[in-house]
């Protein structure tokens, strides 16, 4: 059996962690094995090691033969490398994406930082979304003059927009 | 600007005069970023990773941060340049391995460091001396910002920023602080340490990051999960370990002090008499003799005033900048003795050690601990 991190030598480390009724296992060489500083299996962050094959076994067993229609990447190629190939796999692949990041992280939603033109466009959407059913409103009440105004809001709006 | 004349400098990190420096050499936060319509930098073709390398550079060079920047394409750096920088902590070890397609642009102070198309577009990182995590972040959080109003990032709303690599989603945030850590090691405390910390779902790594080994007493800490928790938890929580850890050593120092002092003077008097004496020494001998002689100045062995030459000893000796300094490149074993030379060289009005000095210092700062712990 050959090392899961080299993939050439013969392993001679066998680990197996049981986390949440899951099993995985990691085989690895000496050289691995020192280098990943496995001398004392209780100091070994496992998961650590373990993000990229256990992750890639995850994504197989749902869908496979997937590929993004974007970039061409496919469920192949993560077992290979552990990478996406770009942002468009997290959708492509989001089977099996879920309980890959559980595994890896404190949650699966995002709670940090939103860069802050984002955040600029999903107020002015809602303002502009406001306006609309202001617009329409003032309509129905026949109030033209209000809604004149609210229509020139809504175009200044939409002129930054773009 | 030349990267000569930026690397005639050393830069801020290495000067030690941020908080808690004698123990926490550096603080170092990074963010990944991508841009939503290319590739991956691994996986895309070179023609995408060049559309994206001119895409970003410009902007990464007009920042208020960078006026003073240098800047340049991986090809156009030597395999000895880019290794200088990675002993700087500059840029990686991966990054360093990029050809055509790839660039690196930092500023004067070396402060600050953005690697374009490393495994992700976008490597954002901030480098400070002692413990400063949250300054560093605020550094490279402004130039985040600064660039996402510029540049269409990669950003999902569930899962946060997109990297390469899964384990970086999220914030995209690596935090980490450079310990020096030779009482925990020596007191064989450490492994216990590790444990702890990997408990906590923190790493703990070598000097040269992942898979590197512990030299000179240097352990990088820093956090796993980069999704569901906020930059500012994650940097908390990382804050709160290392203070803890830096606790520990400073304990163990005491108590080393205190009930092994033969053991302290053993480990300090020979790195000192090999580093004086040596003429043939490998970078790692060298590391593991300077942490024990940067231990003894921390002590009390020798006089502060000689810290400086230490801690620049410890840059000097990397093999890197070892060869820039004689301008050629070298042979390991010719390597070891310029090594040798330029230590002895370094070294030869170093003063002995004084270890009753050390010791009585040792003694009165336990009195005083005694004494405060018993008023409070």
């Amino acid at each position: 059996m050959n090392c899961d991190v080299c993939k050439q030598k013969t392993a001679t480390v066998f680990l197996t962690q049981i986390l949440e009724g899951k099993m995985q296992k990691v085989n690895l060489c000496d050289a691995c094995s020192k280098e990943k500083g496995v001398t004392d299996p209780k100091g070994f962050a496992l998961a650590d090691l373990l993000l990229g094959l256990g992750a890639s076994e995850e994504m197989e067993r749902s869908g496979t033969g997937v590929r993004c229609s974007h970039c061409g990447f496919s469920q192949a190629d993560f077992k290979k490398t552990g990478r996406f190939g770009c942002s468009q796999c997290y959708d492509v692949f989001s089977e099996g994406l879920e309980a890959m990041l559980k595994g890896m992280h404190k949650g699966t939603t995002h709670v940090g930082k939103v860069p802050p033109r984002l955040l600029k466009a999903r107020l002015r959407e809602e303002e502009l979304k406001k306006l609309q059913r202001e617009l329409r409103k003032a309509v129905t009440d026949e109030k033209y003059e209000t809604a004149a105004e609210l229509r020139d809001r809504i175009r200044q709006l939409e002129m930054g927009a773009v | 600007m030349a990267l000569h004349n930026i690397l005639v400098e050393s830069g801020e990190w290495l000067t030690g005069d941020g908080p808690q420096s004698h123990i926490v050499i550096s603080s170092r936060v990074r963010l990944a970023r991508n841009l939503r319509n290319f590739p991956f930098p691994g996986w895309a073709k070179k023609s995408d990773r060049i559309a994206v390398l001119e895409c970003v550079k410009p902007q990464v060079e007009g920042l208020t941060e960078m006026s003073d920047a240098y800047s340049a394409y991986s090809q156009d750096l030597s395999a000895l340049e880019k290794q200088v920088l990675v002993e700087r902590h500059l840029i990686s070890r991966e990054h360093a391995a990029k050809g055509v397609g790839s660039a690196v642009v930092m500023n004067r102070k070396q402060t600050l460091s953005v690697m374009i198309n490393e495994e992700d577009h976008l490597r954002i990182q901030g480098i400070r001396s002692g413990l400063q995590l949250r300054n560093v972040f605020k550094l490279v959080d402004k130039v985040d910002t600064a660039l996402g109003d510029k540049l269409d990032l990669a950003f999902h709303p569930q899962y946060g920023f997109l990297t390469a690599c899964p384990t970086n989603v999220g914030t995209g945030m690596r935090a980490s602080a450079m310990m020096h850590l030779p009482a925990l090691v020596l007191s064989e405390q450490i492994n216990q340490v590790i444990q702890a910390v990997n408990k906590v779902s923190l790493a703990v790594r070598g000097l040269y990051g992942e898979g590197t080994e512990a030299l000179g007493n240097l352990f990088q800490i820093s956090n796993q999960a980069t999704l569901g928790e906020k930059e500012d938890e994650i940097l908390m929580r990382l804050n709160k370990v290392i203070e803890q850890i830096l606790q520990h050593e400073v304990n163990a120092r005491a108590s080393l002090l205190q009930k092994r002092p033969v053991l302290l003077m053993d480990n300090i008097g020979r790195a000192f008499g090999i580093l004086r004496h040596a003429h043939s020494m490998a970078s790692k001998e060298a590391l593991n003799l300077l942490s024990c002689l940067k231990l003894g100045v921390d002590l009390g062995f020798f006089p502060e005033e000689h810290r400086l030459l230490v801690d620049q000893l410890f840059m000097e000796t990397q093999p890197a900048h070892l060869q820039k300094s004689s301008q050629q490149k070298l042979q390991a074993e010719e390597r070891d003795t310029l090594r040798a030379d330029i230590v002895r060289t370094k070294l030869a009005k170093f003063p002995k050690p004084d270890s009753k000095k050390a010791i009585e210092r040792g003694e009165s700062e336990q009195k005083e601990k005694g004494k405060n712990g018993g008023e409070e």
